[in-house]
C-alpha cells in the first residue's frame, strides 16, 4: 500500500547537494553533462552551416531569442520537480502580453502601473492554480489546463477575438534594448541578463532549505508530509513562481516582437520540452534548475539549426513531440525514472485525511 | 538496461549530422541556386487561368457608384431575385454564420458589418439580424447553420464560410431550404447560393505584392518570403502568384518561411536570415507582424528592405515614419459591407451580381498620407480600406473596440 519506490529505480539518484563539490558531483549524474553535451553538439552542427553564428552579435541575438524560454523553463522546472505540471504558461503569457497591450494603448506613462498589475494578475493565477491543485486536490495537468483554456478563453472574449492597442516605447526596452556598444558582442541584451540573474537566483534557491524541501516533496510527498513539511505550502509556492517567472517571460517577449494574436501559443509544451531534455523527470523529485536552462538553450538551439537547414518551422511540434518522448524514455533507461504504473502520489492510504486537515 | 551516456550523445550527433546532410537541398532552399529554383507554383494551389482572370480584373472598370467601393462589382452578370421579396423587409431576420473573428482582419470587418446593419435596420430595409461564431471551428460552423435552417426563423442566410471543401454540404443545406443564401470572403463549392462576395482574390493580392519588388529592386537581389500557413487557399494564392512572378524575373528568392503569424517568430526567423547575409527585399503573404520583420533589420543595424506588407496601420505607420520603399496590398475589408447590403437588395427584390466581385486596390505610396489621415485616431491593427466612414457610430465603433 505505502508507495515506497523500490530500491532498484532509486538507487543512482543521490540526495540534495550538500557543498560546491558535490553539487557538481550530483549534476553530473543528474542528467545536466548529458543535456550540456547535446548542446555542445547543437552548436557545433550550427557551427559548420553558419559559421559567423559564434561571432557576437548573433550569438547575442540568439541569447535574446532564448532567454524567455529559458525564463519559462525555471519557472516549469520549479513546478515538475515538485511533482506537478503548469500547461497554464503559454496562455499566460499570451493572456499578459494582449492585455498589457490593451491596458497600455501606447501610453508610456501606464508601462510601469500595468507591470505592476501584470505580476498581481500572475501571482493571482498561480495562486488559483496551486491551491486547486493542492487544497481541492484536481490533478495540476486538469487545473492548469482548465486554467489555459480559462485565459485563452477570457482574452478572446475581453478583446473582442484579436488584440488591440500598442505596447509602449518603454515596455519594449527589456525584450528589445540592451547594453549597447560592447566590444565583441555589439549589443548585450537586457533579456540576457534578466534570464542570468533569475538562473544564478534559481540555482541558489534550489540548494536553500525551501529548495530541498520542494524536491524532496516532488520525490515522495507522503515522506515529506512525515517529516513536517507543509506540502500545500510547497507547491502552491511553486505554480506562483512558475506564474511569475510567465510574466516576466510575457513582458521579454512582448518587448522582443510587439503584440500579436498569436503571441504565447505553445509555449507550455516548448517549456515542457525543455525542461525534460534537461532530463528533470516528470513526476518530480529528480534533475536539477541548471540541466533545465541547459534544456532550454538545447531546444533553442535546435530550432535554430533547423531554420538554418530550411526545415519549415511548422514541423517543430512534432520535434518536440519526439524529444519529450526520447528523453524521457532515456531517462528512464537510465532507471532515473519511477514508472509511471506504480501509484505513488496521494495514495488510499488511512493516514491520508489526517495530515490534511494537520497541514491547515 | 543503463546505455552508456556517450553512446547516446554520439548518435544524437550522428543523427543530427545525417539530418544536416540529407536536406541541403530540397526544392524550397534555393542557395545559391540561381533564384529559379522552388518557383514553380504548386498545380494543387495554381490555375492559371484563375490567375490571369484575377489580374485582368485588376485593370478592369468596376460598375457601381464611384465613391462606395463596397457596392461596386467587376464584370457583375445580374440574377433575378424577385422570388425572394419579402412583405416587409423591415421584419426580416437576417441570419450570419460568421467562421470566426480570430485575427485583426476579421475584428474590423465584423465591426464594419455590425454598424452598416444598424444603417439599414434604421431604413428598415432589414430587421433583426443573428449572428453565430464558430471559432474557426468548421464542425461548429456545420450545426449553426443547420441551426439557422431548424430554426426556421431566417428570411436570409450570410455564410463566411471557414474552410471551403467541409462547409460545401452546408451552404448547400442552407439553399435546399428556400431562402436566398449569400457566401462572402472565401468560397465553396457549389453555386446554389444567390450571390458570392469577394474581392478580386488571392493571385492579385501575391502578385501586387510581387510585383512591386520586381519594380523597385536591382536584378540580383535577394528577397525573403515569409508565409502565415501552408494549406489555407487564400493564402496559397499568394504565394503561388508570387511563385510565378518572380519566376519571371531575376530576383534571387532566398526561400519563405512559416510564421503562424507570430510576431517574436517572425523577427527571429528574419533576424537569422540577415546573420547569414543580405536580404533587399521581404514579400509577406499577410501583413500581420510586418513590423515585427522590419525591427529585426533595424537591430540587426540593417537598412530596411523593400517590403510588401498589408493596410494594417501599424505596418503605414511605420512606413510612413521610416520613409519605406513599401506597398501595401490590400485583401478589402470593406468587403463586410456588402453581405448585409445584399441581404437588403434581396429582400427588396433588386437584382444582385451572382458573383460580385469587389475591386481589391493596392494602398500605394501617392495614397499613404491620406489613408493614415482618414485613419489617423484608428487603432494599430485596424485595416484602413475598411470602408465604414459613411456608417453609424463612426468613429466610435472602431476606435474602442
Amino acid at each position: 500500500m505505502t508507495p515506497t519506490p523500490s530500491p532498484g529505480t532509486r538507487a543512482p539518484q543521490d540526495p540534495p547537494a550538500r557543498s560546491p563539490w558535490s553539487a557538481l558531483a550530483a549534476a553530473g549524474r543528474g542528467g545536466t553533462a548529458t543535456v550540456a553535451l547535446l548542446l555542445a553538439l547543437v552548436f557545433v552542427v550550427i557551427a559548420t552551416q553558419n559559421p559567423s553564428f559564434f561571432e557576437g552579435p548573433p550569438l547575442m541575438a540568439f541569447a535574446k531569442k532564448a532567454a524567455p524560454l529559458v525564463i519559462l523553463a525555471i519557472g516549469q522546472y520549479l513546478v515538475i520537480v515538485s511533482g506537478e505540471f503548469d500547461l497554464s504558461v503559454g496562455s499566460l503569457v499570451g493572456a499578459q502580453v494582449v492585455v498589457a497591450a490593451r491596458l497600455i494603448d501606447g501610453e508610456e506613462s501606464n508601462t510601469l502601473p500595468v507591470i505592476g498589475l501584470m505580476l498581481a494578475f500572475g501571482l493571482v493565477v498561480g495562486l488559483v492554480n496551486g491551491l486547486v491543485t493542492t487544497l481541492l486536490r484536481v490533478p495540476s495537468i486538469i487545473t492548469t489546463l482548465g486554467t489555459m483554456l480559462i485565459l485563452f478563453g477570457a482574452v478572446r472574449y475581453w478583446t473582442g477575438g484579436a488584440p488591440t492597442g500598442a505596447l509602449s516605447e518603454s515596455f519594449r526596452v527589456p525584450g528589445r534594448g540592451g547594453i549597447e556598444g560592447v566590444p565583441l558582442l555589439g549589443q548585450i541584451p537586457w533579456a540576457l541578463v534578466v534570464a542570468l540573474v533569475l538562473a544564478v537566483a534559481a540555482v541558489l534557491l534550489m540548494r536553500s532549505p525551501w529548495g530541498r524541501t520542494l524536491v524532496a516533496t516532488g520525490d515522495n510527498d507522503l515522506a515529506a508530509a512525515f517529516s513536517g513539511v507543509r506540502v500545500w505550502r510547497v507547491r502552491t509556492l511553486a505554480f506562483v513562481g512558475s506564474s511569475l517567472l510567465a510574466t516576466v517571460a510575457a513582458v521579454l517577449i512582448g518587448g522582443f516582437a510587439g503584440v500579436t494574436a498569436q503571441v504565447g501559443e505553445g509555449l507550455e509544451f516548448t517549456a515542457i520540452t525543455a525542461v525534460v531534455l534537461g532530463g528533470v523527470v516528470l513526476g518530480g523529485g529528480r534533475g536539477t534548475v541548471l540541466a533545465a536552462v541547459l534544456g532550454a538553450l538545447t531546444v533553442e538551439a535546435l530550432f535554430t539549426l533547423f531554420n538554418q537547414l530550411y526545415l519549415p518551422s511548422t514541423i517543430q511540434p512534432s520535434v518536440q513531440g519526439l524529444i519529450i518522448i526520447a528523453a524521457v524514455a532515456y531517462a528512464a533507461r537510465r532507471g532515473g525514472l519511477r514508472l509511471p504504473e506504480r501509484p505513488r502520489r496521494r495514495p488510499d492510504h488511512p493516514a491520508e485525511p489526517e495530515l490534511g486537515t494537520s497541514r491547515r | 538496461m543503463r546505455v552508456p551516456r556517450v553512446l547516446f550523445a554520439g548518435a544524437a550527433g550522428l543523427t543530427l549530422m545525417l539530418t544536416a546532410c540529407t536536406t541541403d537541398a530540397p526544392d524550397d532552399s534555393p542557395e545559391g541556386g540561381g533564384g529559379a529554383a522552388g518557383l514553380t507554383p504548386d498545380a494543387e494551389w495554381f490555375d492559371r487561368e484563375e490567375f490571369e482572370a484575377q489580374l485582368a480584373q485588376r485593370e478592369a472598370t468596376p460598375e457601381g457608384p464611384e465613391d462606395e467601393p463596397w457596392m461596386q462589382a467587376i464584370n457583375p452578370e445580374w440574377t433575378d431575385t424577385s422570388a425572394f421579396v419579402h412583405d416587409s423587409p423591415g421584419d426580416a431576420t437576417v441570419c450570419f454564420s460568421n467562421a470566426s473573428v480570430s485575427n485583426p482582419w476579421r475584428v474590423t470587418g465584423f465591426i464594419t458589418m455590425e454598424q452598416q446593419v444598424e444603417a439599414l435596420q434604421e431604413e428598415g430595409r432589414i430587421g433583426e439580424f443573428r449572428v453565430s461564431d464558430a471559432a474557426d471551428d468548421d464542425n461548429q460552423q456545420i450545426s449553426d447553420i443547420q441551426a439557422f435552417v431548424d430554426s426556421g426563423d431566417c428570411d436570409a442566410i450570410i455564410i463566411s464560410p471557414s474552410t471551403t471543401a467541409t462547409l460545401t454540404p452546408a451552404v448547400e443545406t442552407a439553399c435546399e431550404s428556400g431562402v436566398p443564401v449569400i457566401v462572402f470572403d472565401r468560397g465553396v463549392n457549389t453555386d446554389c447560393m444567390v450571390t458570392f462576395i469577394h474581392p478580386i482574390g488571392g493571385y492579385a493580392f501575391g502578385a501586387d505584392a510581387a510585383e512591386f519588388l520586381v519594380e523597385e529592386l536591382e536584378p540580383g537581389s535577394t528577397v525573403l518570403a515569409l508565409r502565415i500557413l501552408p494549406g489555407v487557399d487564400v493564402l496559397e494564392h499568394r504565394w503561388a502568384a508570387a511563385q510565378e512572378v518572380f519566376g519571371d524575373s531575376e530576383l534571387e528568392v532566398l526561400g519563405y518561411e512559416f510564421t503562424e503569424g507570430d510576431g517574436a517568430r517572425i523577427k527571429d526567423l528574419v533576424s537569422q536570415h540577415l546573420q547569414r547575409g543580405e536580404v533587399d527585399g521581404v514579400w509577406m503573404d499577410a501583413g500581420d507582424g510586418a513590423v515585427a520583420a522590419l525591427e529585426a533589420f533595424e537591430d540587426a543595424g540593417q537598412p530596411y528592405p523593400v517590403i510588401s506588407g498589408e493596410d494594417e496601420l501599424s505596418f503605414m505607420r511605420m512606413w510612413k515614419e521610416e520613409g519605406l520603399t513599401a506597398v501595401a496590398p490590400v485583401y478589402s475589408n470593406f468587403q463586410w459591407r456588402t453581405p448585409v447590403l445584399a441581404a437588403g437588395m434581396i429582400l427588396a427584390g433588386e437584382e444582385v451580381p451572382a458573383e460580385w466581385v469587389l475591386p481589391q486596390e493596392p494602398v500605394r505610396e501617392d495614397e499613404l498620407d491620406e489613408y493614415l489621415e482618414r485613419n489617423a485616431d484608428m487603432p494599430a491593427l485596424h485595416y484602413a480600406k475598411f470602408g465604414g466612414e459613411d456608417l453609424p457610430g463612426y468613429p466610435e465603433a472602431w476606435t474602442e473596440r
